[in-house]
């Protein structure tokens, strides 16, 4: 490798017919970085990282894992990398042993090496008293921490992570990205990981890639991209308006200053203004349609507004709580997908 | 990359083997099987087509020869006048025999040789019947049609007799019935429905181990996102599709050997050729039927379309291979398609082995015929199967 970019993506594409999946991409990661492609449902996260994993062809572009070709040198890439997938990598009827085993001996580790092995890893991540049973007995929590035990058998230098936490409880949610931090930081693996949550982006990645409609719109530190936001004179308020109407949303909206409205629950609004005046221009606002102000408090910009910003939609995650009302001007939604077994 | 296959195939059986319900419809399917098919066994059916060899052993008496002759020529008359009979002649029951475990013959007519001497003497003349076993449908309704024909030529030959050959009339039977009729199989030994059905069965068994077999292991492995963690290893493709080759051929010859332990022990069914000779047959049937069974599931995005597509392309399978029906009686374009499935190569051959104990050497068309088509559909099956999951 000439440079120290472990991962080197150019233009890469992939079309399902004539639906534009990962559309023209390119970015790189250095060694021992973690990578966050952060996106809604459908961008084209999962796309990516099959392509990057080897597993479906792209119809244009190179990637490059480790210096290898993933096209041309795909079996070389295989050896580099380890993959905890969106779906489930488990036999339901082999024990977790058996299927360590059988997904170890795959790359061709002698049993002195693979044993000890996996029962370092089934330690690490707690799961050595059900080394024995069959993995369709294990919680949804369990199953996770077998995936990521199975994508580490071959001491991989880059893993990828789809949506890692998809699915768990918060316990389990904090496991898991603890051990990823503790993996990148011990082992100095070069970590690229999916997600549409806004606060595990924040968490895990050194930098993150926003991804939408599969375009990268957004690649940078998390602090950086949010400086996007303070850095161009944009105001977050957050109001609480107990009598809060669709009219007077309609009001709000149609102020010079503000940039886009969006509704948290029945009283509380999030609103992205510019200038200076757009605290006052927005309270008369609301006061001139006998809106009531309860609160009104200036947030420090996140990655979602940094993603409202950019595409002027939201990427929301039913763990957030927050309720839409019907009426009222809000945004489109994502729905979770549901993990799959 | 041949340990990677192994080790594939047997993840896969310790699958089949972890699955109970499966295993347990494992034994209970060729059972039902057995015991549906041995029993609606079609009773009467119209025959057509058939080719039935005449062997003429009669010496005659003191020279002459007539009754054999004149019993020939009637029965030239009769067949002529129809398509559905061809006569042809063969030297020796030996011959006959031979001819009928190759195919050549659908069955057979033995004059003894002392038939002429019989008929002077007033007694009756022995015909024999030689069927088919193996053919159980066809021989059983030939052996229907040739007793009624010497029936009624009995008949008009006794009326004959009564007039020119001044034969003792005390003798009754030799008056009305002059022949006397006799049937025997191109083997020696007992046969039970179960004997005629069970070659076929087995080969159906098989071929439907594998054809819903390999959904389970290629689209649920697909869609689960298992397929993924072996494609994510540094395994060769082809690697994946020989393991998947090989624990169909495991599943397809343990299905195999609990049908054919069921239809002994249970049916009580004979198998007069080499028991070995048998097995190549099903590994050749699995064989055959794999890579076909690849190349389908590649096609179908998920297990239920595939299951679905399988079950299309199996049915019409068994009923146009001979399973059930003898292709015989089939229409022309009917018989056409059958001779383009494997199953009726693998059913046909089995049938010749178990039945009629035929040797490897009676059978290289059908051995032929299935390792091509099956070499040819793996060779398709290898791409296929690439593209598929690439794409
Ligand atoms: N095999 C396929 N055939 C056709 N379309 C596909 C295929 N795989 C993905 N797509 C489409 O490509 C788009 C991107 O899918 P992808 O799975 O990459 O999204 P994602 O960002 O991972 O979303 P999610 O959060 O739902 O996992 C989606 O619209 C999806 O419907
Ligand atoms: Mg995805």
């Amino acid at each position: 490798m000439e440079s120290n970019n472990m991962i080197e993506v150019k233009n890469l594409t992939k079309k399902f017919g004539d639906f534009i999946a990962v559309d023209d991409i390119s970015f790189e990661v250095k060694q021992s970085e973690v990578f966050g492609l952060l996106g809604p449902n459908g961008a084209g996260k999962s796309t990516t990282i099959r392509m990057l994993t080897t597993l479906i062809r792209p119809n244009d572009g190179t990637a490059k894992i480790g210096g290898y070709d993933v096209i041309k040198q795909d079996s070389k890439v295989r050896e580099l990398i380890g993959l905890v997938s969106e779906k489930m990598i488990m036999y339901d009827r082999l024990t977790a042993k058996e299927n360590l085993k059988f997904f170890g001996k795959l790359y061709n580790m002698p049993d002195s090496v693979l044993n000890p092995k996996i029962d370092e890893l089934l330690e690490m991540l707690n799961l050595s008293k059900w080394k024995n049973s069959k993995v369709g007995t294990f919680s949804t929590g369990m199953r996770q921490r077998m995936n990521v035990i199975r994508a580490l058998l071959n001491t991989p230098q880059v893993l990828f992570l789809d949506e890692p936490t998809l699915g768990l409880d918060p316990q389990s949610t904090v496991e898991i990205r603890e051990f990823i931090k503790k993996l990148n930081r011990e082992h100095k693996t070069t970590i690229i990981l999916t997600t549409h949550m806004m606060n595990e982006a924040d968490l895990l990645c050194d930098r993150i890639g926003i991804i939408d409609k599969g375009k990268i719109v957004a690649l940078d530190t998390s602090a950086n991209l949010k400086k996007t936001i303070s850095g161009n004179g944009t105001t977050i308020l957050k109001l609480e308006i107990p009598n809060l109407t669709s009219s007077l949303l309609n009001t709000i909206q149609s102020v010079k200053c503000v940039n886009s409205v969006s509704q948290e629950n029945n009283s509380h609004i999030k609103i992205h203004a510019t200038g200076d005046d757009a605290f006052d221009l927005i309270i008369d606002a609301v006061r001139a349609k006998k809106g009531k102000i309860n609160s009104i408090e200036k947030l420090e910009p996140t990655l979602e507004d940094v993603f409202l910003k950019i595409t002027g939609r939201e990427v929301r995650d039913k763990a957030d709580n927050k309720i839409v009302m019907k009426h009222g001007p809000g945004p489109k939604r994502f729905s979770q997908k549901q993990r799959v077994r | 990359m041949m340990s990677h296959s192994f080790r594939i195939a047997w993840k896969d059986l310790l699958e089949v083997f972890r699955n109970r319900m499966g295993l347990v419809l494992l034994i209970l399917m060729p059972i039902f099987m057995m015991v549906m098919v041995g029993y609606i066994y079609p009773s009467d059916s119209s025959v057509s087509n058939v080719t039935v060899a005449l062997v003429n052993e009669d010496v005659g008496y003191g020279g002459y020869t007539n009754a054999s002759s004149t019993l020939i020529a009637i029965l030239d008359t009769v067949t002529s006048n129809t398509d559905s009979i061809t006569l042809t002649e063969a030297a020796s029951f030996d011959e006959l025999r031979t001819m009928i475990q190759r195919g050549d013959a659908d069955a057979g007519i033995v004059i003894a040789s002392d038939f002429t001497t019989s008929i002077m003497n007033g007694q009756q003349g022995t015909i024999t019947l030689v069927t088919d076993q193996s053919n159980m449908q066809m021989s059983a309704t030939l052996q229907a049609v040739l007793e009624e024909v010497f029936d009624q030529l009995g008949t008009a030959l006794a009326q004959q007799n009564v007039q020119n050959l001044g034969v003792d009339p005390s003798n009754a039977l030799a008056v009305v019935q002059p022949y006397n009729v006799e049937t025997q199989g191109a083997i020696e030994g007992e046969f039970t429905y179960f004997d005629f059905v069970a070659p076929g069965i087995i080969a159906m068994t098989v071929m439907m181990s594998v054809m819903t077999g390999l959904p389970v292991a290629i689209s649920e492995e697909r869609e689960s996102g298992t397929l993924d963690g072996m494609m994510v290893a540094p395994i060769s493709r082809t690697a994946v599709i020989l393991g998947k080759t090989l624990a169909q051929i495991g599943r397809g010859l343990l299905q195999g050997l609990i049908i054919i332990a069921i239809a002994v022990t249970i049916f009580g069914v004979t198998i007069h050729g080499n028991i070995l000779l048998v097995f190549a047959l099903l590994l050749l049937c699995v064989f055959s039927f794999v890579g076909l069974g690849i190349v389908l599931t590649s096609f179908t995005k998920d297990q239920e379309t595939a299951t679905m597509l399988m079950s299309t392309i199996m049915f019409p399978m068994m009923f146009l291979s001979g399973v059930f029906f003898p292709v015989e009686q089939m229409p022309w374009f009917m018989q056409a398609i059958s001779k383009c499935l494997p199953l009726t190569y693998v059913a046909d051959s089995l049938r010749k082995v178990m039945i009629l104990g035929a040797d490897i050497t009676m059978l290289t068309t059908e051995l032929a015929i299935l390792i091509g088509f099956g070499t040819v559909m793996i060779a398709v099956a290898v791409p296929v199967f690439k593209k598929a999951i690439t794409s």
